[in-house]
């Protein structure tokens, strides 16, 4: 309190009146109070860095079209240069979160769209998005080059299927020559004793693939009966699985194949993730050093849409985009940039993704609906059984 | 030297007394109207960028349509999952703490007493972990102590044993060494930043009057350093308490903390009103916490000196020991681990040296349009991490002398508020931007502003721990006297106040800048443009398959470590003449 008191009288005091003492004291300062360059630099970098930042407020006009989207999206320079080239619009793509938290945040602000496009939405989440009445409904043209299979909302045409990826068991191709191990083909034999301690799997809470390998062993053992996937889940743990947090962790740290430190050679991973250890090496070697299991009930297939966000002020531009998307310039781009596949039957692969990738034939699959209504319920089942 | 003295105090009293009131009136308004200006900036500050978001997802989410929905709260209570997430979510995080200051504390002795080269190294290195990523820190650790770690593989081969020696996989203590690992060094810079102000005069005394080690402990040292204890303990505690990284990753699921659970609410299972009401019920806890802190934080003036010599050179067996003793931990602690990262920066698969990790950042292979070349993403870190700095700076200060109750009683009332931010939910905080910040003239959710303004919430309460403790033990008479003596406000806030606090500033520069070089939670839940910092783009890498990500993540880590070395040096000599290193 004092304090205050004092600080208003010393104001007027140096204002109207300056004593030879305090004359005195300003002087002997002058020297100290000099800031050094370098802390005066400092300030005006981060003074003007401010002031640069500051009106990149987005700002929308026709000829620019918003994207809204995932951190996991990617897409060549020169394939969006061309979508500039051909339509005069350009693309702004912004990214936020996870698949979850994007459509999240979307939903949040639907009144108020932060863009005219969104993409990423997967069939995982597809009815959330569709029951929150987010899209513009709208029919491409180029939907006749893709397969019924992909189309999970023909008729209404809300959202439009753009890319599909399995969720595969992945193996270390050296541990299992090594060992003479086979290959597991089925999900029962992963309970056996000689696949004791080898696999790494996501928790479905936390992370997309996880709950993709959840989905795969729903829609295989069921949730009722004599045995459920909880019982198959528990033979797991009795068999000595590890339950990572994500998929990073699981593939990096646990994964034999990747080299650093982890003994598990099995993991629960993508079925593009083999062409990727090839691509992402350098040099190349000439086989793949892990490979996907493609066999029947044991892969997941997630499946990616883009939908037009109510609230647009560029309907023609958003359809434009969808077109886009679909067409066989970024449907063939999409592979080395996303490593998902196709859903234009007329896309070619990568040479890397022909030799490399394998294709589930039967891959599970569960209607949207039932798994957005239920998720919570067998996430919440899952961890009171498995981790509790 | 005397008549010096006796004439100023002579001059000022005749100033007073010929100043007129009116022009008195007029100046003591203006300084009042100054002074509410000042404090209206950090809670201004508060109520825009957190307060107002914070209340706004709330009523969402708990009031979607106009109707109140509590069964959240309900079933927090009803269900015995939640409680006991609460209880273990406190109980690690409390151990977590006392482990830390049990290093610390003695480092902070060795750091202050004692002489010896490289001193700003060393706690530049201590203070890199902060800036990791939870991934590459679990990489690590794996590379050092994992089944196939190095340390276990030398173990087995020197010692011939047939199973790794070191097995801490999944485990509490593992937790536990990490958080160590993450916060030794908050608690170090805390401690050491108030001890080496300390005037040694009263422990001088008391060796004298023939005090034991022990007394010399328990009776001088603790007591004075206790503010500084305090704030150390309160800032390692809220940040394992919402630790969740560390928890999931090194612990592994069966783990889980409130944090967790409001992020897989409010993400995975999109259940707003449940992610609320944890969220409210983490705040809450954590309101009541800092009201028992501030409690204890009782008001302690202690002597203070600006330029204590304080260390002495390493003479003794003793001294060697405990400065050898400290090194020692440090380097087994947190060097090791940082080494096991750099070394797997530049070694290939099959073994050799090797630096492509490094070049093949450069270059955009995939000709993709989201391609990051890394000195844009270093450029980006440093831009925004040198804005929050700066600003938590400025607001830090103001809300300091706010706290200290130097600008009026009522201030210290907001104690417990500031320091809540570190104790929110990135998400929750995240979503509430989303839709609060949507329109002019707070048009700002995808602006890449948002990203030091949040930043800065989290910064702000390092800044406030690191000044309050020194502050708050400045003896009022010394700025007293030298207004007797005719010095101006300005004046003794540069001559009194922060020769004291500068070392305390500076602490708090360092933690400002480190929090946002290393902040990923909330950097990714703002819908941004492309402004990648670097933690980005090591989450970016680590999110594909391929060798060649994963070596160039761990690369980036090597650069994001260097870059916040560099900056923690030249923080360090920003520090005004007269202070002198630790």
């Amino acid at each position: 309190m004092t304090y205050l008191i004092t600080f208003s009288t010393r104001r007027q005091r140096s204002g109207c009146f300056v004593s030879p003492g305090l004359e005195c004291v300003r002087k002997c300062h002058q020297g100290k109070m000099e800031m050094d360059s370098m802390k005066r630099s400092l300030l005006a970098v981060a003074l003007s860095l401010t002031l640069a930042l500051t009106p990149v407020v987005a700002q929308e006009s026709s000829s620019t079209l918003t994207l809204v989207t995932h951190d996991s999206f990617s897409a060549s320079e020169d394939v969006l240069a061309a979508f500039t080239a051909e339509t005069g619009i350009t693309v702004e793509i912004l990214r936020s979160g996870d698949a979850g938290t994007m459509l999240n945040q979307s939903i949040l602000s639907k009144e108020n769209p932060l863009g005219d496009v969104l993409f990423g939405v997967d069939n995982t989440f597809l009815s959330r998005a569709l029951e929150a009445d987010l899209f513009i409904p709208y029919e491409s043209p180029v939907l006749e080059n893709v397969d019924e299979q992909f189309q999970l909302d023909a008729g209404e045409f809300r959202v439009t299927p753009v890319d599909y990826g399995d969720v595969c068991l992945n193996y270390d191709v050296a541990y299992m020559e090594a060992n003479q191990l086979a290959l597991p083909e089925r999900l029962q034999d992963l309970t056996q004793p000689e696949y004791a301690g080898l696999l790494a799997v996501q928790n479905p809470a936390t992370s997309s693939p996880g709950l993709a390998f959840l989905m795969v062993t729903i829609a295989v053992f069921g949730t009722e009966g004599d045995y459920t996937y909880l019982d198959y889940w528990q033979d797991l743990v009795a068999n000595d699985v590890y339950i990572a947090d994500d998929w990073s962790d699981a593939y990096y740290n646990q994964f034999s194949a990747t080299g650093n430190g982890g003994n598990r050679p099995l993991v629960v991973s993508y079925a593009s993730s083999p062409p990727a250890e090839v691509f992402f090496r350098d040099p190349q070697p000439e086989t793949a050093p892990t490979g996907s299991i493609v066999a029947d009930g044991t892969c997941f297939r997630q499946i990616e849409f883009v939908g037009i966000l109510q609230g647009t002020d560029n309907l023609e531009g958003a359809q434009q985009w969808v077109d886009f998307m679909l067409g066989q310039q970024f449907q063939s781009d999409m592979p080395l940039q996303m490593f998902v596949f196709p859903v234009n039957a007329d896309a070619t692969l990568p040479d890397v993704f022909a030799r490399f990738a394998a294709i589930p034939e039967n891959p599970v699959s569960l209607p949207a609906d039932e798994i957005d209504s239920n998720r919570e319920q067998w996430i919440q089942e899952w961890t009171e059984t498995i981790l509790r | 030297m005397d008549r010096d003295h006796s004439s100023i105090v002579l001059s000022t009293g005749v100033t007073q007394r010929v100043t007129p009131k009116v022009v008195k009136r007029e100046y003591s308004m203006l300084a009042r109207m100054l002074r509410s200006a000042l404090i209206l900036l950090p809670l201004g500050f508060l109520v825009v960028f957190y307060v107002y978001p914070l209340v706004t997802i709330f009523g969402v989410s708990l009031a979607p349509e106009g109707q109140l929905d509590l069964s959240g709260f309900t079933r927090i209570i009803t269900g015995s999952y939640y409680l006991e997430t609460l209880a273990f979510t406190f109980g690690q995080a409390l151990l977590s703490t006392a482990l830390t200051l049990v290093f610390a504390l003695p480092s902070a002795y060795v750091f202050t007493r004692y002489q010896f080269p490289g001193k700003s190294l060393l706690m530049a290195l201590a203070t890199l972990p902060f800036v990791l990523p939870t991934v590459v820190v679990a990489s690590a650790f794996l590379a050092l102590i994992g089944p196939r770690g190095l340390l276990n593989q030398a173990l087995m081969s020197i010692l011939t044993l047939p199973e790794p020696p070191i097995q801490l996989e999944r485990t509490l203590t593992l937790i536990l060494v990490v958080h160590v690992f993450y916060n030794y060094a908050v608690a170090l810079r805390i401690i050491a930043g108030f001890w080496a102000n300390q005037n040694p005069r009263m422990e001088e005394a008391a060796r004298v009057l023939g005090a034991d080690s022990w007394q010399l402990w328990w009776r001088i040292r603790l007591p004075i350093l206790r503010p500084a204890i305090l704030a150390a303990s309160i800032l390692v505690f809220i940040f394992t308490f919402t630790s969740f990284g560390v928890v999931l990753i090194l612990g592994g699921p069966q783990y889980a903390t409130l944090e967790v659970e409001i992020y897989r609410q409010a993400t995975a299972i999109f259940n707003l009103p449940m992610a609320a009401a944890l969220s409210l019920v983490q705040i809450g806890f954590m309101l009541l916490l800092m009201i028992v802190y501030t409690r204890l934080q009782r008001k302690l003036s202690s002597d203070l000196v600006s330029s204590a010599r304080l260390a002495a050179p390493v003479r003794s067996w003793r001294d060697r020991l405990l400065v050898g003793g400290t090194l020692l931990f440090m380097l087994l602690m947190l060097f090791l681990p940082l080494l096991a990262l750099v070394l797997r920066s530049v070694v290939a698969l099959d073994g050799t040296v090797t630096l492509q990790y490094f070049q093949q950042l450069n270059i955009n292979a995939r000709g993709s349009v989201l391609f990051v070349p890394p000195i844009n993403a270093v450029g980006n870190s440093l831009a925004f991490a040198l804005m929050t700095t700066v600003l938590s700076l400025v607001l830090g200060l103001v809300t300091a002398y706010l706290l200290s109750g130097r600008l009026g009683r009522f201030g210290q009332w907001f104690d417990p508020i500031f320091m809540l931010p570190l104790a929110t939910s990135a998400v929750t905080l995240g979503f509430g931007y989303l839709i609060a910040l949507d329109e002019p003239p707070l048009n700002l959710r995808s602006s890449p502003i948002l990203v030091p303004l949040a930043h800065t919430l989290v910064a702000l309460p390092f800044v406030v721990r690191s000044v309050l403790p020194s502050l708050r033990s400045l003896p009022p008479n010394l700025g007293e006297a030298a207004q007797v003596l005719g010095a101006d406000g300005w004046q003794v806030f540069r001559r009194i106040d922060l020769p004291i606090i500068s070392r305390g500033l500076l602490v708090g520069a360092t933690f400002a800048f480190t929090v946002s070089m290393g902040e990923f939670g909330a950097t990714t839940f703002l819908a941004r443009p492309d402004t990648p910092t670097i933690p980005v783009v090591i989450f970016r890498l680590l999110g594909q398959p391929g060798a060649l990500n994963y070596g160039q993540a761990i690369a980036m880590s090597v650069i994001l470590m260097l870059v916040s070395a560099i900056s923690f040096i030249s923080i360090e000599r920003l520090r005004p003449a007269g202070t002198r290193e630790f």
